[in-house]
């Protein structure tokens, strides 16, 4: 599998042009998503830390300083992937699927292209691009719902939270979150193109390669999450 | 010139081909007709190297297909020009698009000239007004004609066509026939045609394998198949009562011309 997908491909002009495609299929087509479920996140976080943290010796700016940092370490990271490999990987595995099963792979291996590097390749360099800016965005909306939460709920105003995010700032997190990103980004694309790749049969297997993509995905994704956090924090 | 050396080929115990020879000829149309199920399409695949055979050999203008590298495959897969059963479209692109698409890939000259060839192409194809659709919003038939001018569009060697006919109403059949030979004979094509069109059969069938369960049972031109005494090959082709009306009326027809008669008496 891995070995036909690093060969230079036939024309770079038509490999550019699949790249660019896949970047906006992966960047923009799933950037809604990912807008709204980390505003979301960002608010409950703070709802909930601030639920737990009701001891008038802790200043309310430890709040924010919380929110700050799950947000970045394990939430916009994560919590945006694992959705992501159920948007972008069940995307990935029936588009391949498809092409598998009505003979468009095998109608470009006739004419004589390295399918697996034209099509599987550009995927995964796309993900890789686009879904760390994504995991970016997501961090800086978290980041802001939470403290959008916090005013509405009455709970910190808005300078304290200012105050709370410059406490005790590692950039060393952000370095993680990111590594995190690309990590997570090559399975979400990686994981779904093999199985899509790979359907044999009609469109039930379409759809049966698609869920075992996704939910391979994601245990990997939390497996990774972990080996990372263990290795490197 | 492509030559089949004891092919054998399986899924799993199931045989599906147990020792086919065979030789597609130059600048002829060559069909392989027989029953659905017989192996056609798996003697095609195996022909283009999608699926690899289990033993025997492949050879394209005596180089051996089966044992080449990746790269010489690559190679003679350029030349090579397919259509598939279902057709096999890039449901992404529009009509123009996937007719454009082995162009882009490896076709020389300017943007220009790719587009007057796939326009060219389409025209053979009488898809001209098509162009700007996507295969989802048309017919079968007209799908497979896509397929056609995708296959042809960057003159190929070796043409395969998997049932180019199923699902055309017989005037497009006849016209798709018709430019198949035409382009066989233009560029002196080896073309491969899976069919079981008995209209295909009678009118380009320069050189016809009839496969029977996986066999080759019958070999010979399409002149021959008048005359043929094999009764398996006479139940598929003449099967209905019109058919063989029609068998017996071209038997009389051929009697009258001399060299018929002569060849009959040696026989
Ligand atoms: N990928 C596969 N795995 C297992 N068996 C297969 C596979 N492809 C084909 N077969 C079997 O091979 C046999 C021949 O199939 P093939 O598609 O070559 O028939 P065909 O002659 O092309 O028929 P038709 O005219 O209907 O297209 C069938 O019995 C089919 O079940
Ligand atoms: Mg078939």
């Amino acid at each position: 599998m891995l070995k036909g997908m690093f060969s230079r491909p036939e024309n770079m002009r038509m490999f550019w042009k699949e790249f660019m495609r896949q970047c906006v299929d992966i960047g923009i087509g799933s950037l809604g998503i990912v807008l709204i479920i980390s505003m979301f996140m960002g608010g409950v976080t703070t709802l909930q830390i601030a639920y737990q943290l009701v001891s008038p010796v802790i200043p309310k700016s430890t709040i924010a300083q919380i929110v700050r940092d799950t947000i970045i370490l394990e939430f916009a990271p994560t919590l945006t992937c694992i959705v992501l490999a159920g948007v972008v990987g069940s995307k990935i595995a029936s588009e391949l699927g498809n092409m598998r099963v009505s003979e468009q792979i095998d109608a470009q291996e006739i004419m004589g292209i390295n399918t697996k590097g034209y099509l599987i390749m550009p995927k995964i360099l796309a993900a890789i691009i686009m879904i760390p800016c994504l995991i970016a965005i997501a961090g800086f909306l978290g980041i802001w719902g939470g403290q959008k939460a916090g005013e509405l709920g009455g709970i910190l105003s808005a300078e304290q939270y200012w105050q709370g995010l410059r406490q005790d700032f590692r950039a060393y997190n952000i370095f993680f979150a990111l590594f995190k990103a690309f990590v997570f980004a090559f399975i979400i694309a990686s994981v779904p193109s093999y199985y899509g790749y790979n359907v044999q049969g009609g469109a039930l297997e379409i759809g049966k390669a698609s869920t075992s993509a996704v939910v391979v995905t994601c245990v990997l994704i939390l497996f990774m999450d972990y080996l990372l956090a263990a290795l490197l924090l | 010139m492509i030559e089949l050396v004891n092919i054998k080929k399986g899924f799993g115990d199931k045989i599906i081909l147990p020792d086919v020879s065979a030789v597609m000829e130059t600048g002829k149309v060559n069909l392989i007709i027989g029953s659905s199920g017989s192996g056609k399409t798996v003697m095609m695949k195996c022909m283009v190297g999608l699926m690899p055979v289990d033993e025997g050999k492949i050879l394209y203008d005596n180089r051996d297909f089966t044992n080449m590298t990746e790269h010489e495959k690559k190679e003679v897969r350029q030349q090579i020009g397919m259509l598939f059963q279902g057709s096999a479209l890039f449901d992404s692109m529009t009509v123009e698009e996937n007719v454009m698409f082995p162009l882009e890939m490896f076709g020389k000259g300017s943007q220009k000239e790719k587009r007057n060839r796939v326009m060219e192409c389409l025209e053979r194809v009488q898809l001209k007004d098509a162009a700007k659709k996507y295969p989802a919003e048309i017919s079968g038939g007209m799908k497979k004609r896509v397929g056609i001018a995708r296959a042809i569009v960057l003159n190929p060697k070796y043409l395969f066509c998997d049932e180019p006919n199923s699902g055309l109403d017989p005037q497009t059949s006849l016209l798709i026939d018709k430019l198949i030979k035409e382009l066989t004979l233009e560029y002196n094509i080896t073309t491969v045609i899976n069919t079981h069109d008995m209209n295909t059969v009678m009118e380009s069938g320069d050189h016809i394998v009839y496969m029977y369960k996986g066999r080759k049972q019958w070999e010979g031109s399409n002149k021959d198949i008048i005359f043929s005494k094999d009764e398996k090959l006479n139940d598929f082709i003449f099967a209905s009562d019109f058919l063989r009306d029609a068998k017996e009326m071209r038997q009389m027809e051929m009697f009258q011309s001399q060299d018929w008669r002569n060849k009959l008496k040696k026989d």
